[in-house]
């Protein structure tokens, strides 16, 4: 298998997360993950498999399907002092769950007059990419990133996967993590972080001199793929990671922007509203007069994701589609 | 994903009968008083106690009316004995979770007068620091959870402090009040579900005043027996007289007990009426005169001193003092509130997140 | 970054204090337009920038003193200022500009332009250049009518606009590039930053230079008499050592000039009634443009003349002292134009708010001293001009007419100049002039 005997032994972005999740319960008891098939069923994208046998239902716990009530109890839980992590399948069945998100979650401790912090972490599976129709491929991560009071990440490696979520934990107020369907899989080495891992800060994942592309989650392996492209047609491609979506790191942004004057922002989600508008209003805001180029977007086509590959592929952001829309910036 | 659940060994008691029958009933079972508290001394104190919101959300509607309160105000006036009667059974370890309409369970549950005022005023020394108003009312240290304006949106909230007090082996008590409105809700089944499935140690304590806004009980409900469909979910349920503070204490008594035992989530259908209109703005066109006299004419005030009279107690004596030492303490919440300084602009982004300023 | 510097507003003025702040930075300023208020030995007054562009860093504080040629402010000069578009096979033609936009005239060519704080703001947002429009209000003044009108039709031109990206902007301002000169590559054919560094590699600006001067107090407004009284004694101590003055007079037969006036006037509301002594001015104007040896400056023992006639008036102030501001090219001014620029001139000279240009323009000066009954006016020279003109009192004289005695209105017209710059005969030259146009009112 591997080439080489002395690195560490793969990892799958999916073990990863589970590892995170394990070393949560075992290091601290308020920590309990609550969930649709988290338990026997072993997680839905198996990643809590194997969980349940070792700390038992009452920390692993399978719920009905009642997304509202699940995720409103892990809410009123984190009130009572507990850390809950709950798992709701998908991003689109989160939209059940909604009301207590925005109107428990984010606004609690404001409503409460500083009374009442929500330390509750929501994991959710997002993103679209595996033929699932319109229903099961939404990626409303940027929604969520609307919302005061809440934080929003989207690991998009292996090593976010595993580091992300103890930080998380420790947040007082509720995080929402996204995970894109198409990480699960993603293998390699995981390396202990060379830093202590904020939940503050975008990542470059990639340095380069020429263009930015700025981008998260699932449509990370795609920005990269793009940027090696790039390369071999001589333009040096700055891959940003923007790791975690509220609050955004506006001045990583901008100081990439700074060094390349032209952005890419590339986004799952569809084009209006999105992540990649507000990210493409700040750098209008912030990083103007650095600008060599207009900015240019690379998100969803406005349609319902639909079935048929050819389709699914045609509606969603490509690496051709970032490569193409760096050579408008750059040419 | 199956839908049968193991097989557990609880009482699925459905609602006992009496239901009607006890609101009807112009003498309800007399309360059993706590330990230590004589009958006649107890009984003045469910008389303060609703006397305390009755006076308080008098005061609010002038207040209103003066432009010193704005924002929704949803009057209690008519439902006090619920609130009264339900917290008399609860510790102070308990947890509350309220509605919109929960002057009279924040101020039965010990919030003083004057910080509720505040809050109603936007003040800085308001219970939720300005940033709440009517409809937010908080208290950590009082396990006072809100106000809820979300209809059934409190619901999962107190599983899930309920589910925590059982995980953290505390034998506390979540009680959750909500509405004959919010039974229509999905969140109220998901969360009785949810609830009777784990055994929680919840009330679910519904203040069916019969309307839900101005839409009435049979118009939104296919089968207008909740406590019988309550029971369906396989937890002990049961209606209430709303209008006997007594008979409400007693009622919860009992499903506070049952629930201590381990017997899981209790339902109470607490039979009452709203004298005033849903709010400040309701024209109120969608009930009867003659149906709200008919209600009055049961107002749980009156309805406990008769009984006092009748037993010989002394009440006009007491109601006077009473009344005296309320007057003294909404004046002095008013009076406070109206000195109280206003939240800065510049705190505007205080308690979004915890640790950063902002969202 | 263009700096704005504490001007010098005449040959007397070695300081000045700033007294206010009429921008902030960040605001948008163009040519021509007052940025700030200096009050000097004299008055206050407006002074103008020199540059179109956007405020930077204001380098002094209101009340300080400093020497002139200080910088005070700093300006960022925009590339749309710096020039018209340069024309290439690649941009579309720019459509001629129908009217109301016409040539700047040589009235409005100068940097002072008559519009109020709206038509700015208008102009402003609608990309108009202000020097670009031809008046249609009160003395050339430009309303907002004439703005929009000019928006109007120069949406079409605008198309031709320079497209640059905003980095290039940024960089062609720093290096004091004129975007019009670059060749854009980008899509469009816009011109971005590889452009810009290309068209003229040249290393950053300089950071901008702070003032060293140490700020002193501003003169307190009693002193001011004072101080005028001591500025106008050095001046006019040096006039009078070092030029070596001639007098010339003559009187002038003012009863056409009357008699056309009161024509003139009869057909017009009151409020745009000329006074006798718009035609005085004017006639002065036209005479130095006649005779341009009397109209212009001596300085390193030479003479040079004036771009443009800019009478000087004399204008007394209320308080005691004597200001003699610009009427800017007095010669090419209708009556009309020329009484409104004299009405606000003299009211902001009263008011302290001249402009820098108005001070330290002038090319002949101008003295009428016939309001205050006096019928002749030997002046004294404004160094570094070379003659003043004076005129006294309009009085009714009994002439001799075509051999017949007759009453008529006349006046006395003086000219005091510099010999080293002139002779007599040329001053009889211009008096000559002066006293022509003054029997042929319809030439004015």
């Amino acid at each position: 298998m591997g080439a080489s005997g002395t690195a560490e032994p793969k990892t799958t972005y999916r073990e990863a997360m589970r590892e995170a999740i394990r070393e949560a319960l075992r290091s601290d008891d308020r920590v309990f993950l609550m969930g649709e098939d988290v338990g026997r069923y072993g997680g839905c994208f198996g990643v809590s498999f194997g969980l349940l046998e070792e700390f038992g239902p009452e920390r692993v716990r399978d719920t009905p399907l009642s997304e509202s009530a699940f995720v409103g109890a892990g809410i009123g839980a984190a009130l009572a002092g507990m850390r809950p992590i709950v798992e709701i399948m998908t991003v689109n069945f989160s939209l059940l769950a909604l009301d207590q998100i925005l109107n428990n979650a984010a606004t609690l401790l404001h409503m409460s007059g500083g009374q009442l912090p929500v330390p509750i972490v929501i994991r959710m599976t997002t993103g679209a990419g595996r033929q699932l129709a319109a229903q099961h491929s939404h990626s409303l991560e940027g929604w969520y990133a609307h919302i005061p009071g809440i934080r929003v990440l989207a690991p998009a490696t292996i090593e976010d996967a595993r580091h992300m979520l103890a930080p998380a934990l420790a947040d007082p107020d509720p995080v929402l993590i996204f995970e894109h369907g198409s990480l699960y899989g993603l293998a390699g080495e995981l390396r202990p972080p060379t830093r202590p891992v904020d939940l503050d800060h975008a990542a470059i994942r990639r340095p380069g001199t020429d263009i930015s592309l700025i981008t998260y989650g699932g449509s990370l392996p795609k920005a990269l793929a793009a940027a090696d492209e790039l390369a071999a047609e001589g333009v040096d491609a700055e891959v940003i990671d923007l790791r975690t979506l509220r609050p955004l790191d506006d001045a990583a942004v901008a100081a990439s922007v700074a060094r390349t004057h032209r952005a890419v922002l590339v986004d799952e989600a569809w084009r209006t509203g999105s992540l990649a508008a507000e990210v493409s209003a700040r750098i209008a805001e912030r990083s103007f007069y650095e600008l060599d180029a207009p900015v240019e977007r690379v998100c969803s086509a406005e349609v319902p994701i639909p079935y048929a590959r050819r389709l699914e592929e045609a509606a969603l952001p490509q690496s051709a589609d970032i490569v193409a829309a760096a050579h408008r910036a750059v040419d | 994903m199956s839908l049968a659940r193991p097989a557990r060994t609880r009482q699925a008691t459905a609602a006992p009968k009496p239901a009607q029958k006890s609101a009807r009933s112009s003498r309800a079972p007399r309360a059993v008083p706590p330990a230590g508290r004589p009958a006649a001394r107890h009984r003045a104190d469910l008389l303060e106690a609703m006397l305390r919101i009755r006076r308080f959300e008098e005061r609010c509607v002038e207040l209103y009316s003066a432009a010193k309160i704005r924002g929704f105000v949803h009057l209690y006036i008519g439902e006090e004995a619920v609130a009264v009667g339900v917290n008399e059974v609860l510790t102070p370890e308990d947890a509350v979770v309220s509605t919109y309409r929960e002057h009279g369970h924040a101020l039965a549950r010990g919030i003083t007068a004057e910080a509720v005022m505040a809050e109603m005023y936007g003040k800085t020394t308001g219970c939720s620091g300005g940033r709440g108003g009517s409809m937010h009312l908080f208290d950590a240290s009082r396990r006072f959870y809100g106000g809820s304006a979300i209809v059934a949106g409190g619901l999962p909230l107190a599983a899930g402090l309920a589910l925590a007090g059982r995980m953290r082996g505390q034998n506390h008590v979540t009680c959750c009040f909500f509405g004959d409105g919010a039974f229509a809700e999905g969140e109220f089944h998901e969360t009785a579900n949810l609830a009777a499935l784990w055994n929680l140690p919840l009330l679910l304590a519904c203040e069916n005043n019969l309307y839900a806004m101005g839409t009435a009980l049979a118009r939104e409900h296919a089968q207008a027996d909740l406590a019988m469909r309550a029971a369906s979910y396989g937890m002990p349920a049961w209606a209430v007289d709303g209008m006997d503070a007594e008979a409400v204490e007693q009622a919860a008594r009992r499903a506070v007990e049952g629930i201590r035992a381990g017997t899981g989530p209790h339902f109470l259908e607490l039979r009452t009426y709203r004298f005033r209109a849903h709010s400040m703005y309701d024209p109120d066109r969608y009930r009867d005169k003659a149906e709200v006299e008919q209600w009055k004419a049961r107002d749980p005030i009156n309805r406990l001193t008769d009984r006092m009279r009748e037993d010989g107690q002394p009440v006009d004596e007491e109601l006077e003092q009473i009344e005296r030492r309320i007057t003294e303490e909404i004046d002095h919440a008013v009076e406070a509130a109206e000195k109280a300084p206003e939240e800065p602009a510049e705190n505007l982004l205080r308690h979004v997140t915890s640790a950063r300023q902002g969202g | 970054m263009a700096e704005f510097t504490m001007p010098s507003l005449g040959a007397d003025m070695d300081e000045g204090t700033l007294q206010e702040w009429l921008v902030q930075p960040g605001d948008v300023v163009r040519k021509g337009d007052p940025v700030a208020v200096v009050e000097t030995a004299k008055s206050a007054i407006e002074v103008e920038c020199f540059e179109t562009g956007r405020m930077g860093e204001l380098l002094v504080e209101p009340g300080t003193t400093v020497p002139v040629g200080t910088p005070l402010a700093l300006i960022e000069p925009t590339a749309e200022g710096a020039g018209k578009p340069r024309k290439t096979e690649d941009e579309p033609p720019v459509r001629p500009v129908p009217a109301p936009v016409s040539a700047p005239t040589a009235g409005q060519d100068r940097g002072h332009i008559e519009a109020g704080p709206l038509v700015r703001h208008l102009a402003e947002q609608t990309g108009v250049d202000l020097e670009a429009v031809r008046g249609s209000g009160p003395g050339g003044r430009l309303t907002r009518t004439d703005v929009e009108q000019a928006a109007a039709a120069t949406t079409a031109a605008a198309r031709a606009r320079v497209r640059a990206t905003p980095l290039a902007r940024r960089l062609a301002a720093e290096r004091d590039i004129d975007l019009a000169t670059v060749t854009g590559t980008g899509g469009d054919f816009a011109i971005r930053a590889a452009d810009v560094r290309e068209a003229a590699p040249r290393p950053e600006a300089p950071p901008p230079r702070h003032p060293a001067a140490p700020g002193r107090p501003a003169h307190p407004p009693e002193d001011r008499t004072a101080a005028m009284r001591r500025a106008i004694a050095g001046l006019m101590t040096r006039a009078n050592r070092d030029i070596p003055h001639y007098y010339l007079s003559t009187t002038i037969d003012m009863a056409p000039a009357m008699e056309w006036l009161h024509e003139h006037n009869r057909r017009i509301p009151v409020a745009e009634r000329i006074l006798p002594a718009a035609l005085l001015l004017k006639a002065a104007a036209l005479a130095a443009r006649e005779v341009p040896s009397l109209n212009g400056f001596w300085a390193d023992d030479r003479f040079t003349a004036g771009e443009g006639v800019h009478l000087g008036v004399a204008v007394s102030l209320r308080g005691g002292g004597l200001v003699a501001p610009a009427l800017h090219d007095a010669d090419a001014l209708e009556l009309g134009e020329l009484m409104t620029a004299l009405k606000d001139l003299v009211a902001r000279a009263r008011t302290g708010r001249l402009r820098g240009s108005e001070v330290s323009d002038p090319t002949i000066t101008v003295t009428n001293l016939g309001d205050q009954g006096v019928e002749t006016v030997f002046g004294v020279i404004y160094p570094p001009q070379v003659a003043l003109v004076g005129f006294g009192r309009i009085v009714d004289r009994p002439c001799a007419v075509d051999g017949l005695l007759g009453v008529r209105p006349v006046v006395t017209a003086t000219l005091s100049a510099d010999h080293r710059a002139t002779d007599g005969a040329v001053g009889a030259h211009y008096l000559t002039a002066v006293d022509h146009l003054l029997r042929n009112p319809e030439q004015l």
